[in-house]
């Protein structure tokens, strides 16, 4: 049943979001730490577990893949009800940010991609050289 | 009209989807006529609504009656339910065989975001903690952006700003991505993985691989997946305490 895939997210979900008030209390801090992440981490890990055991079928799997299908219309419909008018005035600082943080990221790719491949492929043609 | 409106307005949610589903397909028509598919109707879908958003108010669209259900679609608690149902497609045990390449790239990628954003941000005049790291986290990805704004109660316009940066990014990461391939050595699954850690930008990584090659996507899009959870986490929390720290 789809119902369960979708109850088993909601529970993830809540009980992410439980575990981030938590920390934000520990920390006094008004709001909430982290429990978008909290509830994927447990999807991740439970749901792995539960695939495992076979106690999640492809149909209740599919109560979840309908909500990460629904994620970009959700964003798009996040995007309307933005105070843009308000935010059109930092219209510099958002290209700034947005081209120069992601050309950063770009310029490290070669560097984190050749650490990482040393460890990676010992098997590699490329440690005869 | 107003049987229109009076029927759109009372059943809102309902409209939501309709609206938001006529407007994607508008912006993937777009996307394939005007951009022969190389900016994703996604991005194309979220600047369409950021524009349309600019002609409501403190509300976006959502202030027309009419268009109400949009902020319920739109809200915290779907957007977040919808962004943890996306971690399904990721597992633990793929992410260890990414190996310590993928991991560090993820952390990597998101510090340097978020650093950037944060350091332009103040240079630029923001000197409202709360402001600067929901800045520096619209710098990870259009979601991190106002998830961190959210948690730590950031203004609504600074929260916009941060969606802003994000899509801007993914727009970059979308057209920069296959003509660069090359260049940066992409071209295999593991530098796939390192590049989607870096990046993060979901949409972004994933129109950017298939325009590169459409077999590096899942590589991408694996650790891509774990980035946004990843900075949902870092930013409002650990990365926030830090800047509080750095800054007066």
């Amino acid at each position: 049943m789809k119902i369960y895939g979708v109850a088993f997210l909601s529970a993830c979900f809540l009980a992410g979001q439980v575990l981030g008030e938590l920390l934000g209390r520990l920390f006094h801090f008004q709001g909430n730490i982290g429990g978008v992440g909290f509830g994927m981490l447990l999807l991740i890990v439970l749901g792995d577990r539960l695939k495992r055991k076979g106690w999640m079928g492809e149909e209740s799997e599919s109560g979840i893949h309908f909500w990460n299908a629904m994620y970009i219309p959700v964003v798009v419909a996040m995007a309307t009800t933005q105070n843009v008018k308000a935010a059109v005035a930092g219209g510099w600082l958002a290209v700034a940010v947005g081209v120069g943080g992601t050309l950063a990221c770009f310029l490290l790719i070669p560097v984190m991609a050749r650490l990482g491949r040393k460890s990676d492929t010992p098997h590699n043609e490329n440690d005869k050289v | 009209m107003s049987l229109f409106s009076d029927i759109f307005s009372r059943f809102d949610l309902v409209f939501a989807f309709l609206f938001v589903g006529l407007l994607m397909s508008v912006s993937i028509l777009l996307s394939r006529v005007l951009f022969r598919a190389r900016i994703p109707g996604a991005a194309i879908a979220i600047t369409l609504g950021l524009v349309l958003a600019w002609f409501g108010g403190k509300k976006g669209v959502a202030d027309f009656p009419v268009m109400s259900g949009l902020s319920l679609l739109g809200g915290a608690m779907l957007r977040d339910f919808s962004i943890v149902s996306t971690a399904m497609g990721a597992s633990l045990s793929e992410i260890r065989k990414s190996g310590p390449a993928g991991i560090a790239s993820l952390f990597l990628g998101i510090v340097t975001s978020f650093s950037i954003g944060s350091a332009v941000a103040f240079s630029m005049g923001y000197t409202d903690v709360k402001s600067i790291a929901t800045i520096g986290a619209g710098a990870c990805t259009f979601i991190v952006g106002p998830v961190t704004g959210t948690a730590l109660g950031a203004a609504s316009d600074i929260i916009a700003l941060s969606i802003g940066i994000g899509v801007i990014k993914t727009v970059v990461v979308t057209v920069l991505t296959p003509l660069i391939a090359k260049r940066i050595g992409l071209d295999n699954p593991h530098t796939a993985m390192v590049y989607g850690g870096l990046i993060g930008t979901t949409s972004g990584v994933a129109a950017g691989l298939a325009a590169t090659d459409p077999k590096l996507v899942p590589y991408g899009a694996l650790t891509a997946t774990f980035y946004t959870g990843t900075a949902c986490l870092l930013c409002p929390s650990l990365l926030y305490f830090l800047l509080a720290l750095l800054l007066p």
